[in-house]
């Protein structure tokens, strides 16, 4: 049953309406059957806002055809790795939570929606670790109309089929792509059909295209994929003055607010608002270490909104870390069972709706349609100063502070400090790592990885012991509330409390290993590699 | 995965014309199906329009030095594979004499194909050889064309003797009568009366058409070219009662 696409070509400058007339195979001792089989396939692909798929050499494409839908998983290769069947949702079945949810008969072809929305099956279960918690989303849409033709040899026995799609793009803007024709040889033909191939790579106005039908669809609207990543991505020059750099920084952070934007009002998956957030704490970073470079007043006026934002997207993160780490949290339980822990659970729920609905119309609202508009215009202006220092420079001396500040803060860390000079030691880690990311294009990327590897290991566990003490007092405040709406029956105040006694210990785990961690940051090898870092660029 | 074998000790009673007919009907229905045409005439081959050729030859295959999934080819249909004939089969029952559990051969050259196929057709040349025995042994289903004669319904009892004497598992019987002519008296009787007092022979039955004759100048199976003529359907009926007495599953449904 195998047949396999020997190669794929497209064609330029070919009437549309008849591109067979190119395909005539001059002097061969093949034939070209005279009748095409044309199919009209509705085609739609699907990915994660950051691409998730693409980055992992994985394509998946739902396609329609002949009443039937299909998904397909494909491999860099354009293998096809696994396929699964769809059923179109019954008019009038409930849409489930989110736009995406399983229908009467447990599968969907609506999108954008979780992965639970797949059918249970190896197409599933093979992107199940590269999606994650991300919801999958359409990536473009296309009508294909394609031609089959049959090459036959000289028993009139078919030995290849030569496809010619012609591809009309209407999402995520509308445009033909240009047809493209793919060689397949039939099991057993292979010689021959490479002979056609080459035939095929012979004729007038074709050339040769190894790219997916994604890649050509995006390509047909001017897109490709992969153009989002949650990642900064600014290119800055040494010698660039300091407020360009700035303004270049923060504009490229906006884009990722700006992109985000829509996906969190409509609650799409979670990861929208923690690319948000982060871009956000990131501009205020930018802002607080090097917003003096910037025209005067610009950076004390927006840092206020930028606050505001921050501050208006903290409620629902924090309860989508509680509900993304239920499970786990429920799974760990040892004298409770997970079914006493319902109730808080529910609880999380309600408080995230009420939570994301204030999100949502924060982000709707007039103030932060002004901060669009006036951030924007301030960043264009703040683009065009050339005043000194150079951007090098400015991100030899802020990180310079950063990094002493680091050292001094962490050096004053003994074992009675209050957890306090912890929680503000990780602030100042993060600044650090934050700079060193927003001038990260300006150094050897080997040497920038390594000075960052000692850095995160010790936010790593900065990490853990505040997140379990904000954690631990937390579930703490949720009892109360639950206890104050009734909502707390006695088993589940006693589950929520063995939860906080394993918070409390890996605090504890935390703590311990603090010193340890710190004593490598500090180390003389890993201090010069800072130095040796923001020196050679400056 | 099923295997089924069109067997006759008598040649020329139809047994290629079935195994390409309903190979094709079975690769329509959705299976994935895979004819190999172990006679060395290679008429399956010739309709289906594919050179009778092996590489290494027979002796290459029934050693396991060449795979048996290097030597299939596509045939114009989907889903319809075909193991074509080559001339060196003539010399396969030497071959099956010198290798280990000759009976068992084919059953074990076909094992590996399971994941790939969900039907195999072997489509046997006449006669009692140690290559018949082998293919009865490895088939699930014989497939087996009768020219309505009172000799013909005697080879079917020793067919059926010969089988039950086997160990272990042994192949189902689906006789039908094939190249029926109506206008013949002794014919009619046969078709009318053998299938109610045999269980292994059906009722349905291939007429003798020279649409079924000219299946060698079309090049194509008559259920393909000619699907609503009444060979294409007797044919249709044929398979209908073929794979419902070998408990064959319902194909994957393409049609969601």
């Amino acid at each position: 049953m195998q047949q396999s696409v020997l190669r794929q070509f497209v064609l330029h400058g070919i009437d549309g309406a008849a591109p067979d007339k190119a395909l005539k195979l001059p002097g061969s001792a093949f034939a070209v059957s005279a009748a095409a089989r044309s199919t009209t396939m509705r085609r739609l692909w699907l990915d994660t806002f950051d691409w998730r798929l693409y980055r992992s050499g994985l394509t998946l494409e739902q396609v329609s055809s002949r009443g039937t839908t299909e998904l397909v998983l494909t491999g860099r290769d354009g293998t096809v790795i696994a396929t699964d069947h769809v059923v179109r949702r019954k008019a009038g079945a409930s849409a489930g939570a989110g736009a995406g949810g399983e229908g009467g008969n447990g599968r969907v072809t609506r999108w954008p929606g979780p992965l639970e929305a797949l059918p249970l099956g190896p197409l599933r279960d093979h992107i199940a670790p590269v999606v994650g918690v991300r919801a999958l989303l359409p990536a473009a849409r296309a009508v294909s109309t394609v031609h089959d033709w049959r090459v036959l040899n000289s028993d009139d026995k078919t030995i290849a089929r030569i496809t010619v799609d012609r591809m009309s793009v209407s999402y995520p803007a509308a445009g033909d792509a240009p047809a493209r024709v793919a060689v397949t040889a039939l099991r057993g033909y292979q010689a021959q059909a490479m002979r056609v191939t080459d035939l095929v790579a012979g004729l007038p106005g074709v050339s040769g295209g190894g790219q997916s039908g994604l890649e050509v669809a995006l390509a047909a609207v001017g897109r490709r994929p992969g153009d989002y990543s949650g990642k900064i991505d600014v290119r800055l020059s040494p010698r660039m003055p300091a407020a360009v750099a700035m303004a270049t920084l923060l504009n490229s952070l906006f884009d990722t607010i700006e992109a985000n934007v829509n996906g969190t009002v409509r609650d799409v998956d979670t990861e929208f608002l923690h690319d948000l957030r982060i871009a956000v704490r990131r501009t205020r970073t930018a802002l607080k270490l090097a917003g003096d470079v910037l025209p005067s007043g610009m950076a004390a006026k927006f840092r206020s909104e930028f606050k505001w934002l921050g501050d208006l997207t903290t409620p629902t993160r924090d309860l989508d870390v509680y509900l993304l780490g239920y499970p786990d949290m429920a799974a760990g339980l040892i004298a409770a069972t997970p079914g006493e822990l319902k109730p808080f659970h529910d609880h999380l729920k309600r408080s995230r709706a009420a939570a994301q609905r204030e999100l949502a119309k924060g982000l709707r609202s007039a103030r932060f349609s002004r901060l669009r508009r006036e951030w924007r215009q301030a960043l264009a202006s703040a683009a065009t100063s050339a005043t000194r220092p150079s951007a090098a420079r400015l991100a030899a001396s802020r990180i310079a502070r950063a990094h002493r500040r680091v050292l001094r803060d962490g050096n004053a860390i003994t074992l009675t400090s209050p957890p306090e000079l912890l929680h503000e030691l990780r602030k100042r880690c993060k600044e650090l790592r934050y700079l060193l990311e927003f001038f990260g294009s300006l150094y050897d990327p080997g040497e920038h990885w390594r000075a960052v590897r000692e850095l995160k290991a010790l936010q790593d566990v900065l990490g853990e012991f505040q997140d379990t003490q904000v954690q631990h007092d937390e579930i703490r405040a949720f009892a109360d509330q639950m206890m104050a709406q009734r909502a707390a029956p006695a088993a589940t105040l006693l589950a929520m409390g063995e939860i906080t006694v394993g918070l409390a210990a890996r605090q504890r785990q935390a703590r311990n290993e603090f010193a340890g961690r710190f004593r490598d940051f500090a180390s003389p090898a890993s201090q010069s590699r800072i130095r040796t870092l923001i020196g050679a660029a400056a | 995965m099923k295997i089924f074998a069109t067997y006759n000790i008598k040649g020329g009673v139809g047994k290629t014309a079935t195994a390409v007919n309903l190979s094709y009907l079975a690769a329509r229905d959705g299976y994935r199906v895979l004819l190999w045409d172990l006679d060395p005439q290679g008429a399956a081959t010739f309709l289906l329009r594919i050179k009778p050729r092996v590489k290494g030859g027979g002796k290459a295959l029934i050693r396991g030095t060449r795979s048996v999934d290097a030597a299939i080819k596509a045939t114009d249909f989907d889903n319809l594979d075909l193991l074509p004939s080559d001339f060196t089969y003539r010399n396969l029952d030497l071959v099956l004499d010198a290798a280990k559990k000759p009976s068992r051969r084919i059953a074990s050259l076909l094992s590996p194909l399971k994941a790939e196929y969900d039907v195999i057709f072997l489509d046997c040349p006449p006669g009692i050889s140690l290559l018949s025995e082998a293919v009865l042994h490895a088939a699930d289903t014989l497939i087996v064309p009768l020219i309505p004669t009172t000799l013909s319904v005697r080879t079917l009892d020793q067919l059926t003797e010969f089988i039950s004497d086997f160990d272990g598992s042994k192949p189902s019987v689906v006789a039908f009568f094939s190249m029926v002519d109506r206008r013949k008296r002794l014919h009619r009787e046969i078709v009318e009366q053998l299938p109610a007092e045999r269980s292994d022979v059906v009722t349905a039955a291939i007429p003798a058409l020279s649409l079924i004759e000219r299946m060698s100048v079309q090049r194509a199976p008559v259920t393909a070219s000619s699907p609503r003529s009444v060979a294409g359907r007797s044919y249709e009926e044929l398979w209908l009662e073929a794979r419902k007495r070998s408990g064959l599953p319902d194909p994957p449904d393409d049609a969601w």
